[in-house]
């Protein structure tokens, strides 16, 4: 069907890019620029020189060892989570069991729990575990808060699986870890990506569980890092750009190559 | 568990063959299905990372703990002295208000943006795609931007003194709480875009051609189509909004640091203060405590309201 076009609706979806590419575009800006500079002419010059001491400023400031930390957290995360929600899933999906509808409703509560509401707990019980100021401290509860959504998003695409197929194999006998491991993993994979980018962003972007079970440099985490780069140097703000763009970099690669995955995780919460 | 499972849901056997004898068909039903011991890893690791911690806010929240030694049980004392607290009957009133503006902006806004983003033009799908982008900045990068953005001196106010009048949005209550708000709608909104748009592209395209057929002209479709349709959609982002902003927290540390004196000292950012500021970690539990309450509630009403519960008969019977 050909329509005209929407002017008004077009105006509009301008007047949105304007709000989210400007500062988008201020912050770019400024990190090429000397703090001087930045000063004289205000964020909305366009740069004069081009400098990437900003960039260089923030390694030397430890943002590489942040970075690295970050990355330990993340990929330990998507691991628990990886070993985790696919034989949970499949049991929600498949069992008969009334303790797995239990379990699934305990999930579903378990999705509005809000990491601040725990967080005193956490702190009590990673200390007497002995596992505060250590990244493990940091990896557990973070992977738990993880577990709701990627239930949730895994089961669906558990559901999307024809019955048929399920009750071909169980007619051949197959036994349910037989019918995981050939039929259900490989037919989820779409779901398994999600699962995955999602966890990678909240391990990535996570904030209130490093703030309080870590305090040394050795364990810290990027975004620990910006808060505390932040209240420190606070007026060196293109230094402090510089850091938010670093932060940021890993994510938007992944976005590059694996928007399908991560734009469905995000649909997958809402939109079943 | 034979016997009983299968009573409840016949229908699923018959599918795999309608003239087995009935025995069969139970046996043929139960084949191939996972017991509850594949949830158990993750129920256990669940349980021990974020369900126990929430029943033992309930009970830290009766005790007097500064972070050494051993909580100490002291009946009501936290909850008196938070209920007496004015800061803390303010911080309530603080986090329904961010809440409210919250929904109240970032709702129509959202819809708006997802409804023109579902659309399959190619320039649409373009700038969908920078759209997205706040969503993948952190809430702490978000707000450290911002804060640098909107920096008295060095920031944009600075620049439009005719808009922002002395530049120092953070210096009072009313310019801050627009400032938190902001801020959340810049980052949020593209999250709620996009469940629009999905949303609205699974509307059936046959009920716009009957719309069409009978001369409806784009805003009927819009109100009485497109809206209707996105009903359960809206109580969704919605509820997720609410859970979000009770819960807004780095925002308001990074941005405003509670400010000016205690004006946005919202509930969580007031129980992050009480427990790891003061180490008085009895009442920032009391207060964690009235946060999980009506985070509860609001799950609870996800559950009811969005049948997530009963998706699963819903699914498989098909």
């Amino acid at each position: 069907m050909k329509r005209r076009p929407h002017y008004l609706a077009g105006a509009g979806s301008l007047v949105w890019l304007l709000l989210v590419g400007l500062p988008l575009y201020v912050m770019l800006a400024a990190t090429v620029q000397t703090r001087t500079e930045y000063a004289r002419n205000g964020p909305l010059a366009f740069p004069e020189s081009f400098t990437f001491d900003n960039y260089t400023g923030a390694f030397s400031g430890g943002f590489g060892q942040y970075l690295v930390n970050t990355f330990i957290v993340t990929a330990s995360v998507i691991a628990l989570v990886l070993l985790l929600v696919p034989p949970l899933a499949f049991a929600i999906v498949r069992s008969r069991s009334r303790i797995t509808s239990g379990v699934f409703r305990l999930f579903l509560l378990g999705l509005a729990i809000p990491a601040q509401a725990v967080i005193v707990p956490m702190f009590y019980l990673i200390s007497k575990a002995g596992l505060y100021d250590n990244l493990i401290g940091v990896i557990l509860p973070t992977a738990a808060f993880c577990l709701p959504i990627s239930a949730l998003i895994l089961s669906g695409a558990m559901r999307d699986i024809s019955p048929e197929l399920y009750e071909a194999m169980a007619i051949d006998g197959a036994p349910p870890r037989q019918i995981f491991f050939r039929l259900v993993l490989p037919l989820s994979k779409g779901g398994l990506s999600t699962i995955v980018v999602f966890s990678a962003l909240q391990a990535w972007n996570g904030f209130l569980f490093p703030l309080v079970l870590t305090q040394s440099e050795s364990t810290k985490l990027i975004t620990l890092g910006l808060y505390d780069f932040q209240t420190e140097y606070g007026i060196n703000i293109p230094g402090l750009l510089a850091a938010v763009v670093l932060s940021t970099v890993p994510v938007l690669l992944v976005y590059l190559f694996a928007r399908r995955a991560l734009v469905q995780g995000l649909m997958g919460v809402g939109g079943k | 568990m034979t016997t009983q499972t299968t009573g409840v849901r016949p229908s699923t056997a018959a599918g795999g063959g309608r003239s087995r004898s009935r025995s069969t068909r139970a046996a043929t039903a139960q084949v191939g299905r996972p017991g509850f011991a594949w949830a158990i890893p993750a129920t256990v690791f669940f349980t021990l990372f974020a369900i126990a911690p929430l029943l033992m806010v309930a009970v830290l929240s009766f005790t007097s703990w500064s972070g050494l030694g051993s909580p100490e049980f002291v009946g009501l004392d936290n909850w008196t002295r938070i209920l007496d607290d004015p800061v803390m009957i303010k911080s309530i009133w603080l986090s329904l208000l961010i809440t409210g503006l919250g929904v109240a902006v970032q709702t129509p806004l959202s819809i708006l943006l997802g409804v023109w983003a579902a659309g399959q033009q190619r320039n649409r799908a373009v700038l969908s795609a920078i759209y997205f982008i706040p969503l993948l900045l952190s809430s702490t990068a978000v707000s450290v931007l911002w804060r640098a953005l909107l920096d008295p001196n060095f920031g944009v106010p600075s620049e439009a003194t005719w808009l922002f009048g002395d530049g120092n949005l953070f210096g009072g209550q009313a310019t801050a709480i627009g400032v938190l708000a902001f801020v959340s709608t810049w980052q949020f909104t593209p999250f709620h875009t996009l469940l629009y748009q999905g949303a609205a592209r699974a509307i059936p395209k046959v009920l716009y051609q009957a719309a069409e057929i009978d001369g409806a002209g784009r805003y009927r479709q819009f109100f009485h189509i497109t809206l209707p349709q996105l009903r359960n959609t809206v109580i969704t982002s919605t509820i997720l909004m609410v859970v979000g902003g009770l819960t807004t927290f780095e925002t308001v540390l990074i941005l405003t640091q509670g400010g000016p004196g205690t004006d946005t000292t919202i509930s969580a950012y007031y129980m992050y203060q009480k427990a790891f500021k003061s180490f008085d970690f009895g009442a920032g539990a009391a207060v964690a405590l009235v946060l999980v309450v009506a985070a509860t509630v609001i799950s609870l009403i996800v559950v009811r309201v969005s049948g997530y519960d009963k998706m699963r008969s819903a699914m498989e019977g098909l």
